[in-house]
């Protein structure tokens, strides 16, 4: 078995070059280790080493970040690694952010493990630590000897495709993703323990923290809807007859865009429901219920409002993650951006 | 209230002249239930395949699982107000045929019905790969409305599950276990130093192919009520849905309720364990506001001093169970949750469409959205025709070779959110 | 989906039935539905009155989306 190639990322600083006056430099590339790559080499032992090291300014990187990247990239991509280890950055801001963003990039440019280490309030950690491995690390880099072992564990278990264990026993960050697990009693008989040391006082805890949702201010009203072109967009799941994108019944994937151009109303013959959360024998027979195409149109006719668009955005809101939705929000809304949509009505069952 | 529940433990099943249990095995008498269930017209043809623990069988859609009971002595019989006359139940003695189940499949009714696997990787995310299976493959008449179709099936599966429980009734018990609830003041005064306790159980209550009956009633038409727990021991709660296959909440999970079931191992112990109050899961709005009120109500009322409360289904009914937690609390009691999470394939994103900040104590029954392997089986029970659409599969889920890539939210109960399993998810 | 609309710069209005959820995820302004199998007009009233309770709804949410709110609202 011949060892695996590692890359190694620092910056001006851990690769000795200078403190903040050099923290301008840009891109290089250097053949085995340097400076703390000594300790990560030592760490990886036999199944790994470090194949080259490669160091960018902190400030550089910062201001030229996507040149700063694509340059690196072509540096480390030319020593073929199996696995990329970016810092450990400790408590440094602009070093979390570089080491965060080259760790992503190459992870998903090379498809090869990547991990990083910063301290808990280095403001990469609330930026990556839901897409990457960070190891934990103290505030300062005399936890170096702590750090490094970690990093080296963690990375060499993503490159053997063993299973990683949760953040205490491998020591990094927290990332909120959830992951499922047989425990050795039922959820039952969990729940009567819990709700018998809560009522005596005594510390328990959830097994699930309850969910943040982020706010998004309301955009100025509409002046005048008379003049408006109008969208409508639904998570009812309202598609054309036979479902022909496919659209998951529950946990959607996708959206689907659909024509109504000259249509007055959504006809039951034209169109179905695939959502599989609500009772559908009123849908099916009655799309308008959920996309009001037939108002709508009306209203178009009337002046009431100034267009409608020619078309409607469809999902299935039930079991659909939040990410999930997110994604397609962010694909349509530019779509209706570009359409010149100056309002949306949104319907949910 | 009092129940003795005998345990006959099931170890095989296999066809027989007569339906009866001997030894540990379950003989079952084909013919007698094809012609049972064939009673009924709406139901064109019906064939009844046998399941066992290991088998290279795959059962798919599945609609419910009854697990056959018979009263013994006792006021009433099994599943009041759907197969057998309105009458309370929850005394006297019932035998459970344990080990065995009634399954019904066939024709897909809505996109709620499951898989379930007798052996293979997937097999450990069901209760029913470890269990002897009676599996009744209906057709239901042509062009049969799917309201009709959906009681058609439910109700044969009840009366099957009655019939072969029947074998049960003169067998001597492996086991007797005694449940007792005795009436508020005594309840009380029995252990009048334990905190009372009380069970929400939620009944999902959506429409077609989401609805729950007590004692006949459609859950959606009722207002929140007092039930003994040893009357859901003798089928007081049926289901009539499969909301998403793996928070189903089977017949069987009915007569088995787990909480009803840990909560009575405590009591006299380290808690008084005081009765459930039922409510439901309706879709409007005010239907909400004034269940998760009247169950505030009863907290108080009967002055719990702590709850633990199951929901069924995910979604809008977060809203109720967060609801019912709030209210719960403002009533003056400690509340635990028990339910599923769907937080994505990824595990990254929320995992419950609801939330309050009263919510702080959680049991976890796992992430649902998780993609598993399904491998091909030698014998499918039902058909696999509708896997793509069911819940929990897409498009390309069902392979030419018969293996499955989906979700784990298409296994039946996998992720019930009332603790029946070990199942959990943690925080990575 | 609501709040990337928003989050685009263009006005949205949600028209759901559970609006505890609606509430909870974000959305600004928000027209309670009928019911969750007809959020938009209701079936049992018949053909007509069904569309008459659309009607309103919509004009409701147009009038939700000419309405400066500077935090969420629900327009009942």
């Amino acid at each position: 078995m011949r060892k695996l190639r590692v890359v190694h990322y620092i910056n001006n600083f851990f690769a000795g070059i200078g403190g903040e006056e050099k923290a301008d430099i840009p891109p290089e590339v250097r053949e085995g280790v340097v400076g703390p790559g000594l300790a990560l080499n030592k760490a990886l032992g036999n199944e790994a080493e470090i194949v080259a090291t490669v160091i960018c300014g902190d400030s550089y990187f910062g201001q030229k970040t996507d040149s700063a990247k694509e340059t690196m990239l072509e540096m480390i991509k030319s020593h073929k690694p199996d696995i990329f280890v970016a810092g450990p950055a400790f408590n440094a801001g602009r070093y979390g952010f570089a080491c965060g963003e080259m760790a992503m990039y190459v992870e998903k440019e090379l498809e090869i493990p990547v991990v990083s280490a910063m301290y808990r309030e280095n403001p990469g950690v609330d930026m990556y630590k839901r897409d990457l491995h960070i190891i934990e690390t103290e505030i300062s880099a005399a936890d170096m000897r702590n750090a490094v072992p970690r990093m080296a564990n963690l990375v060499l278990k993503l490159a053997k495709g063993e299973e990683v264990g949760s953040p205490a026993e491998e020591g990094y960050h927290e990332r909120g993703i959830r992951v499922n697990y047989f425990h050795e009693k039922r959820g039952s008989e969990r729940g009567v323990d819990l709700l018998v040391k809560k009522m005596n006082g005594q510390e328990c805890v959830t097994e699930y923290p309850m969910p943040v949702f982020d706010r998004v201010d309301p955009n100025p009203a509409v002046k005048d809807i008379s003049k408006v072109k109008v969208a409508i967009v639904t998570s009812g799941g309202i598609v054309p007859q036979g479902n022909p994108d496919r659209i998951e019944s529950s946990s959607a994937t996708k959206y689907g865009i659909y024509d109504i151009n000259g249509m007055d109303r959504l006809s039951a013959d034209d169109f179905m429901t695939i959502h599989g959360g609500y009772d559908r024998a009123f849908v099916t027979e009655d799309p308008n219920l959920v996309v009001p195409l037939d108002v709508m149109r009306e209203m178009e006719s009337e002046g009431v409002i100034g267009e409608l668009a020619n078309y409607f955005v469809t999902t299935t809101g039930t079991g659909t993650s939040v990410g999930n939705a997110k994604g397609f929000g962010e694909d349509f809304a530019q779509k209706l951006v570009a359409d010149g949509v100056g309002a949306v009505i949104l319907t949910s069952t | 209230m009092r129940l003795e529940l005998g345990k006959i433990n099931i170890t095989d099943v296999q066809p027989g002249e007569v339906t009866k249990v001997e030894n540990g095995t379950l003989y079952v008498n084909q013919q007698e239930i094809i012609e049972l269930a064939l009673k009924d017209d709406r139901i064109k043809d019906v064939r009844v395949e046998f399941a066992r623990p290991g088998e290279s069988v795959r059962i798919a859609p599945v609609k419910d699982v009854i697990e056959p009971r018979v009263k013994v002595s006792g006021s009433g019989a099994m599943f009041p107000g759907m197969i057998n006359k309105v009458k309370t139940v929850g005394s006297g003695r019932t035998h459970a045929l344990v080990g065995a189940n009634v399954i019904t499949c066939g024709k897909i009714v809505g996109f709620q019905e499951g898989i379930i696997d007798m052996s293979g990787p997937t097999a450990k995310y069901t209760p029913f790969s470890e269990t002897n299976n009676i599996c009744i493959v209906i057709e239901p008449a042509d062009n049969l409305e799917t309201h009709d179709y959906e009681q058609a099936a439910r109700l044969a599966g009840l009366k099957i599950g009655a019939l072969v429980g029947e074998a049960g009734k003169n067998v001597e018990p492996d086991e007797v276990v005694v449940y007792e609830t005795k009436p508020i003041a005594e309840q009380t005064a029995q252990y009048p130093n334990l905190p009372k306790v009380g069970y929400i159980h939620m009944l999902q209550s959506q429409g077609l192919l989401h609805d729950t009956f007590y004692y006949g009633v459609d859950a959606k038409q009722m207002v929140p009520t007092f039930m003994y727990p040893t009357e859901i021991m003798d089928g007081a709660i049926t289901s009539g849905n499969c909301v998403a296959p793996c928070d189903k909440v089977t017949t069987f999970h009915h007569l088995n309720n787990p909480v009803i079931e840990d909560l009575y191992k405590r009591h006299g112990k380290d808690l008084n364990f005081i009765g459930v109050i039922l409510t439901n899961e309706n879709v409007f709005l005010a239907d909400k506001e004034r269940s998760s009120d009247m169950v505030g109500k009863f907290v108080e009322f009967l002055g719990l001093d702590g709850v633990i409360i199951t929901e069924e289904g995910y979604g809008n009914p977060d809203t109720d169970l967060m609801m019912n937690c709030k209210k719960a609390t403002d009533a003056g009691a400690k509340v635990v949750l028990i339910t599923d999470e769907f937080p994505g394939r990824d595990g990254k994103s929320q995992s419950l469409a609801d939330a309050v900040p009263e919510a702080d104590t959680l049991v976890s029954c796992g992430n649902g959205n998780v993609i598993v392997e399904f491998p091909p089986m030698d014998k499918i029970i039902g058909t696999l025709d509708y896997v793509e659409t069911m819940i929990g599969g897409y498009e390309g889920s069902l392979r030419e070779d018969g293996s499955i890539e989906a979700e784990i939210q298409i296994i039946i109960a996998s992720t019930i959110a009332n603790g029946y399993n070990t199942l959990s998810a943690r925080m990575y | 989906m609501v709040k990337e609309v928003e989050r685009a710069g263009i006005p949205v209005v949600h028209m759901a039935t559970v609006v505890p959820i609606s509430l909870t995820i974000g959305a600004n302004r928000i027209i309670p539905g009928v019911g969750i199998p007809y959020p938009l007009g209701d079936p049992t009233l018949g053909e007509v009155k069904s569309k008459k309770i659309r009607r309103s709804m919509v004009e409701r949410a147009l009038t939700a989306l000419q309405t400066e709110v500077d935090g969420q609202t629900v327009f009942e």
